[in-house]
């Protein structure tokens, strides 16, 4: 099996890589909201993602761009495959705030529904009309070994073709995103292996 | 072959695989309304382990003074018992560990109570879990809401394509707490009394507390008759809406048919489904199973008995459903009275005896995700 990357993006604090070229981003109010408009990216669902399911869409997003992906069509042979060190730890501490002080309590749906990490690969999935696996994994830091072996597990499944494969994770305001368009039986001579990857991540 | 040659079930219903298989189906449940529990402002309708009991039955396992959280003493408790029988030394290089969670120790956001900050991740809990057992391999952690413990075990067929790899330990768990109750309260998801799954009058969901371990290893060689083999399993996303379930089933569908590629409808002795018991999810998988071919086979839904799970429910009700098959008995679906799906299932109101070798385990669950998982028991 000849896995290869099509097109990738790196999102950090700082930058915006796609494919090696870094993306100029218009700073006038969040960084993730900077970076959707300076994407002109149209996607009113955006607004009501939280801050990991923001990173995750951006990072596909800008990853799927330069293939002018189709999103029209329902897809059954592409996987998302997420992963991360801190889960959903962001909005869970969000969601944490409404509810600490029964004086001052407001548990909210909106805000619930996202303390599950995977929800990212669902809205991913949602936006791209992709029915294969979507799974979501967590591990204590970026390792480019694991990576590698989430994206090459999905491919297991003989059905799917190609995969959305990303490592999302914000927390406490660190945004940490490096997302693959990873296909099988690849024409492109940028092979998925541990050394892309690292390459890749530390860009 | 990838076979199972232990397992155990850490529940309000016994802390063993065969107390809770006789629990269920002599129809028991430990769902009762639970008031101002966890500091909650609304009562609720749950399944939760003792503390007091669980606190006992660890102390005679751990023989440190190293502090464990509920969470993980429940894993380490439901790993450690199903380890007994094997004669698997846990610590052992080719002995991979995989952990299915949805929220882990995440009610440490609310009070520390003296632990690191870093409890509340769910790496940390993983790596002490196998550090009890002295395995030093990463293990692998599924966080894929409701079907994290399908997807788990479907993450063991993949690992056990690895040569290096002979037996994977895959443990499902997950505590109540404040933060789950309140979301799902938010949510309106919650029945005021004992859930109806697939019933005419289903209002909601209960929860419930378990961890549920097995241990599955590989082999080439003939196995024991009344082995429980994990055949294949299969996920899909519905692409369609990140809480609420497909109107279709079209993404569960899409699982099914991918697990039974190599079976026919009638060799199903059961499926074993998710059955929430909300409107929305057993008119989903109504539709699904009926798309499947499978509206005529015997379809249960274990809710009733420990209410649901979530990271431990994929686990859990695979064993339930392994001590049935191998008891020759399709169980009901508890406090089923009329059956009311959107389409017209199986749903069974009595336990009942069945023949066939194989069954079916289907979950669904928030982000879209589904899962099907088949399983054969061996002459």
């Amino acid at each position: 099996m000849k896995l290869g990357i099509e097109s990738y993006c790196r999102i950090t604090n700082e930058k915006v890589i796609v494919n090696d070229k870094t993306i100029a981003i218009t700073c006038e109010q969040s960084w993730l909201t900077d970076i959707y408009h300076s994407a002109k990216i149209s996607y009113p669902k955006f607004f009501k993602m939280d801050n990991l399911a923001k990173s995750g869409f951006l990072g596909s997003e800008l990853a799927l761009q330069p293939l002018e992906f189709d999103k029209n069509t329902i897809k059954e042979d592409i996987a998302v495959v997420c992963c991360n060190r801190s889960s959903s730890l962001d909005d869970d501490t969000s969601y944490q705030k409404t509810i600490q002080n029964n004086d001052d309590y407001y548990p909210s749906p909106a805000v619930f529904v996202y303390t599950l990490a995977n929800i990212v690969t669902g809205e991913i999935s949602i936006r791209n009309k992709t029915m294969g696996e979507s799974a979501f994994y967590v591990m204590e830091q970026f390792n480019p070994q694991k990576f590698c072996s989430f994206a090459e597990s999905a491919f297991l499944d003989s059905n799917i073709q190609a995969c959305i494969c990303g490592w999302v994770e914000y927390y406490n305001e660190n945004c940490d995103v490096l997302f693959t368009y990873i296909t099988r039986n690849s024409k492109n001579n940028k092979e998925l292996n541990i050394d892309t990857i690292h390459t890749l991540y530390n860009l | 072959m990838i076979y199972q040659v232990g397992h155990t079930i850490i529940s309000p219903l016994g802390f063993s695989s065969e107390e809770n298989y006789r629990a269920v189906k002599s129809g028991k449940t430990n769902i009762r309304l639970h008031e101002n529990e966890f500091g909650l402002p609304e009562a609720f309708m749950g399944s939760i382990i003792e503390n007091d009991l669980l606190d006992n039955e660890f102390s005679k396992i751990n023989h440190s003074n190293f502090r464990y959280t509920k969470f993980e003493k429940m894993a380490i408790l439901s790993i450690y018992n199903a380890l007994q029988t094997t004669g698997i030394q846990a610590n052992d290089h080719s002995v991979q560990f995989v952990l299915s969670t949805t929220k882990g120790n995440v009610h440490l956001l609310e009070n520390l109570d003296g632990f690191e900050s870093d409890r509340i991740h769910l790496w940390k809990s993983a790596q002490l879990i196998a550090e009890f057992f002295g395995n030093k391999n990463e293990v692998t952690i599924i966080s894929n809401a409701c079907i994290s413990g399908a997807a788990a075990q479907i993450t063991v067929l993949r690992l056990l394509q690895s040569e290096n790899i002979q037996t994977v330990i895959v443990v499902g768990a997950d505590m109540l707490s404040k933060f789950i109750v309140s979301g799902f309260q938010s949510f309106k998801a919650l029945a005021p009394e004992l859930c109806k799954p697939y019933d005419k009058n289903r209002v909601g969901l209960n929860l419930g507390e378990a961890a549920a371990t097995i241990i599955y290893s590989k082999t080439n060689d003939t196995v024991p008759a009344n082995s429980i083999e994990l055949v294949c399993g299969a996920m899909a996303n519905d692409a369609n809406h990140i809480s609420g379930p497909s109107r279709t089933g079209a993404g569960l569908y899409l699982a099914i048919k991918k697990a039974m590629q190599s079976i026919q409808p009638e060799q199903i002795a059961f499926v074993n489904a998710h059955g929430t018991a909300t409107a929305y999810n057993d008119d989903m998988e109504s539709l699904a199973l009926t798309s499947a071919g499978l509206q005529n086979r015997p379809v249960n839904s274990l809710k009733a008995y420990f209410g649901h799970t979530l990271g431990a429910a994929g686990v859990l009700e695979t064993i339930i459903s392994s001590l049935a098959i191998i008891d020759n008995t399709a169980l009901k679906t508890n406090n089923l009275q009329e059956r009311g799906t959107v389409a017209p299932i199986n749903s069974l109101m009595q336990n009942q005896t069945c023949t066939e070798d194989y069954f079916m385990k289907v979950l669904s669950g928030f982000g879209g995700s589904n899962a099907a998982l088949l399983f054969r028991k061996t002459r």
